[in-house]
């Protein structure tokens, strides 16, 4: 049961954002700016550095939609979702993205983990500065969605099939469109 | 020094937005709706509920101006935002505020320490559904702006006064109107 009245019958984060529009419009722009928008780095490498962060916070609804979001960018490869958030180290991405990776892994924890030394080890691999923000803030902001979807304690239905239409949507139209 | 080559000067969470305003422009209008804009809550408990987590957080630059903003807010009030933040449950706040500032705590832990007994407490005291929505908001979007801040190791004076008039500045025009002053139009 969520803590407060929302809408019944709607998932996770979608029913915050029903309850609350003022603070869902810019909480949706923000997102589709990070994951979705125009950047060096792919949109499957920014969602899964999303769904790695929200596997670390244990946010069932966001590591699912967004490792849905993710499998989509990556023709169903949800071997490698499953392989990054379980240990990304092995698995099949960049070493770049690796290292980007790490350092949203510490962001998770604290802003204060970041070191220098983890920069620069990302910019050695071809980061840029734009993809250190970025990393940065995707790993911050879903400290912020993955609290938000649990402190509320909102639905979190186990629904593959609903998780995978999801990820569809979310990987062809962005974060804008509020979905039914 | 931050990480990253900012491409400017600015202390804090400014020197991260004046680099990327694509996400300042939705960053700056979230804090505006949850801290500025209308609500039940006065601002002057929204920012002590952000200086609070900030403060959890450790995040200097973070409680401090909203330190200063909540002061600002509070009628010049620096030793109820300190008690605030030092220990709220023996500070001169609203029973309602310091059930709400439970709740924050538990959301800057991690969202899924809230309990329904927790919230059933806020409830008591007064506290509606959207306070309790807002209190989580705040206190989860807080622990985004302290990592942003943190995360890329920008640049935090210690400069109690500048904090203080950015506060008054702040607590007056709002958080949109202010970041103008380092966004492009």
């Amino acid at each position: 049961m969520p803590h407060i009245a929302l809408p019944e019958g709607v998932p996770g984060i979608v029913s915050g954002f029903a309850f609350r529009p003022e603070t869902a419009k810019p909480m949706r722009e923000l997102a589709h700016v990070l994951l979705h928008g125009p950047n060096s780095l792919t949109p499957a490498e920014r969602e899964l550095i999303a769904t790695y962060v929200s596997s670390r916070n244990d946010c069932y609804f966001c590591q699912t939609s967004h490792g849905a979001a993710a499998a989509a960018h990556l023709g169903k490869d949800w071997g490698l979702v499953d392989q990054v958030k379980r240990d990304f180290q092995a698995a099949d991405v960049s070493d770049k993205l690796k290292a980007l990776l790490t350092i949203a892994g510490k962001v998770q924890e604290s802003g204060k983990r970041v070191t220098a030394e983890d920069v620069a080890h990302a910019r050695e691999l071809g980061a840029t500065d734009m993809e250190i923000h970025d990393t940065v803030l995707i790993a911050a902001a879903f400290s912020m969605f993955n609290r938000y979807v649990d402190g509320l304690a909102t639905w979190q239905p186990d629904d593959p099939t609903m998780y995978a239409a999801m990820g569809e949507r979310l990987a062809s139209q962005g974060y804008l469109i509020p979905s039914a | 020094m931050a990480y990253i080559d900012l491409r400017n000067d600015l202390p804090g969470i400014r020197g991260a937005m004046a680099f990327r305003p694509e996400t300042a422009r939705p960053l700056n209008d979230l804090v505006e709706i949850l801290l500025h804009g209308p609500n039940s809550l006065t601002p002057g408990e929204r920012e002590l509920i952000a200086t609070y987590v900030s403060s959890e957080n450790d995040c200097y630059y973070c409680q401090t101006i909203h330190g200063a903003v909540a002061a600002a807010s509070l009628n010049g009030d620096e030793a109820l935002v300190k008690q605030v933040k030092h220990d709220f449950q023996n500070a001169d706040i609203s029973e309602k505020l310091k059930a709400l500032l439970v709740i924050a705590g538990k959301v800057q832990r991690g969202g899924k320490h809230v309990t329904a007994d927790d919230v059933a407490r806020a409830r008591a005291q007064g506290a509606t559904d959207v306070e309790i929505h807002d209190t989580v908001l705040i206190a989860a979007a807080f622990c985004m702006f302290n990592r942003y801040v943190d995360g890329l190791g920008t640049s935090q004076p210690r400069d109690e006064a500048m904090y203080r008039e950015r506060g008054k500045w702040i607590a007056r025009d709002g958080y949109v109107n202010v970041s103008k002053e380092y966004l492009p139009a």
